[in-house]
């Protein structure tokens, strides 16, 4: 394996507060605080440690810059990306650019939602050609699941399974939003009412708050730190324009991500087969079929039959999703990107619920994004330093 | 204030409208006489929609407007039961059309049963007004 700069950066510390559909009282800057000093007391590091910031609360309005001066006169750098894998990345640039040695980045969001409005802001576009159509992201990548029905014969019956065993996995996480709800069979998902077809309530992600974050420092600097380091392996980036804005063809974003997880694997050396845990991204359960595919797991078209079986499941060969992700974990505002390596580095340390721990895990890989998002990032993390 | 959270134009009803920008324009002005008009690039002959600055084919700036026949088959489809805004009547079915010309656009089918929707069916463009604005749907063709 050639050696790469990210190889040189380590996550020493990652951090959530409680999620959950609403969090009355709270506000996103209390949870960013929240989330600070829990990063800094699980990583034995100061505030004039920090010298790299990217904290963001998109909805509430926390620019990184100002959460830097909290943490007093030290830091110099700060991130721009509010994206979760794309900013880990861009953190891990600045290290290895000698920018800054140790970067913390958190994110929450807080009172966003009305009592049972339901669609995240982000995603209620005012574009001039597909608003007025009655477009909205369920609808988007349900434009998108549909084609693949079409192309290849993929059945609900697949996407449903891949939403219980993610809600199931979320179901059983202390931290999770979802967390002590009953057990779902794929049944309950074929049932629960139509949102936009193929796509039905219990196929879509939730919406929720919460805060979280992470610090990364130097890989050198990670082993004088009474922690388990996370390393990165190798990452890449997948964009295509701007969603919510024109018709998502399959031909342009069916394979997305596709760049992305080919520069990861080649980075770290790897194989889709030498993955352990799989933190997908899961805005909606067809995604995860689909990513199955770009990511080179199996071939175009068998994504649906693939994730049959028990291959999802936490026992089986391809653990997905596995806190509950954004179907049963958390959804919140920027959150839910991070959370994908957040999850990861909780398999990688072994600090998973035992109930969700995948036994060994070395190697884990996170992603963001999806084909009616029209991105997708990835990132391969490691308890080993390459 | 959010730099994400955006409230659209509406109509009385609260149903959205697109808002035309100078580059846009000449589009919704042909739909308010009935023509369906998309960007042909004069280099490579591409269909450029929605309307963009150059060619995103081959980055050309040579960049016309030509009228499309306004028929095409459905590329793919959704039947919406949950609505982005109450003000959408549900069930409503939301299409990507693939034109004769060979470029796609996002529109509703109307006059349809939402069941008996399927990807391939042929559909030509029918120009319904929303509050003044004249947007381009569609309608089953051959029936």
């Amino acid at each position: 394996m050639a050696r790469q700069a990210l190889h040189d950066v380590a996550i020493v510390a990652t951090a959530n507060t409680r999620q959950a559909r609403r969090l009355d009282g709270e506000t996103d800057t209390a949870l960013v605080l929240a989330v600070m000093r829990e990063l800094l007391a699980r990583s034995g590091l100061r505030p004039a440690d920090i010298d790299g910031v990217n904290v963001v609360a998109p909805v509430g309005g926390i620019h990184p810059r100002q959460a830097a001066h909290w943490l007093g006169p030290r830091p110099r750098w700060c991130g721009t990306e509010y994206m979760g894998i794309a900013a880990v990345l861009e953190a891990a640039a600045a290290i290895a650019t000698g920018q800054a040695t140790t970067v913390l980045l958190a994110t929450a969001q807080a009172g966003a939602y009305g009592e049972r409005g339901a669609t995240a802001p982000w995603t209620r576009p005012s574009y001039e050609f597909t608003e007025c159509f009655g477009l909205y992201t369920a609808a988007e990548f349900a434009l998108c699941a549909r084609r693949h029905m079409t192309l290849y014969g993929t059945r609900h019956e697949s996407m449903a399974t891949v939403a219980a065993t993610i809600r199931n996995n979320g179901h059983r996480h202390p931290g999770a939003a979802s967390y002590g709800r009953a057990p779902l069979t794929p049944d309950d998902v074929a049932a629960s009412r139509m949102v936009a077809s193929p796509f039905r309530l219990l196929d879509c992600c939730i919406t929720s708050e919460g805060g979280g974050g992470l610090l990364l420092t130097t890989a050198e600097r990670a082993r004088e730190l009474p922690v388990t380091p996370v390393y990165l392996l190798g990452a890449g980036t997948d964009r295509r324009g701007l969603a919510y804005t024109r018709a998502p063809l399959w031909e342009e974003c069916g394979d997305i991500g596709a760049r992305a997880a080919a520069r990861s694997f080649a980075q770290a050396g790897l194989r889709p087969a030498d993955i352990d845990v799989c933190e997908f991204y899961d805005p909606f359960s067809f995604e995860i079929i689909r990513q199955f595919e770009a990511f080179g797991f199996c071939a175009p078209g068998e994504g649906g039959d693939f994730v049959l079986d028990g291959r999802i499941a936490i026992d089986g060969e391809f653990p997905v999703a596995t806190n509950g992700g954004l179907l049963a974990f958390s959804h919140a505002g920027t959150l839910q990107m991070l959370q994908k390596v957040i999850a990861a580095c909780e398999q990688l340390t072994g600090a998973a619920p035992p109930a969700l721990r995948v036994p060994e895990a070395r190697v884990a890989l996170a992603s963001n994004g999806g084909s009616g998002a029209l991105f997708c990032d990835v990132m391969i993390l490691g308890s080993e330093r390459p | 204030m959010s730099h994400w959270s955006t409230a659209p134009e509406t109509d009385a009803s609260g149903l959205p409208l697109p808002c035309p920008t100078a580059l846009s324009r000449p589009h919704w002005d042909g739909c308010a006489r009935g023509e369906l008009l998309v960007q042909c690039c004069a280099d490579c002959g591409r269909r450029v929609f929605p309307p963009q600055p150059v060619c995103t084919a081959c980055f050309s700036e040579r960049l016309g407007w030509e009228r499309s026949s306004g028929r095409g088959l459905i590329y793919s489809f959704t039947v919406v039961h949950r609505p982005p805004r109450p003000e959408f009547e549900v069930p409503y079915v939301i299409v990507i059309v693939e034109l004769e010309e060979g470029w796609h656009m996002l529109s509703n089918l109307l006059d349809c049963d939402p069941d008996a929707v399927a990807v391939g069916d042929p559909v030509e463009v029918s120009f319904e007004t929303r509050a003044g604005m004249v947007l381009p749907m569609f309608r089953r063709r051959g029936a």
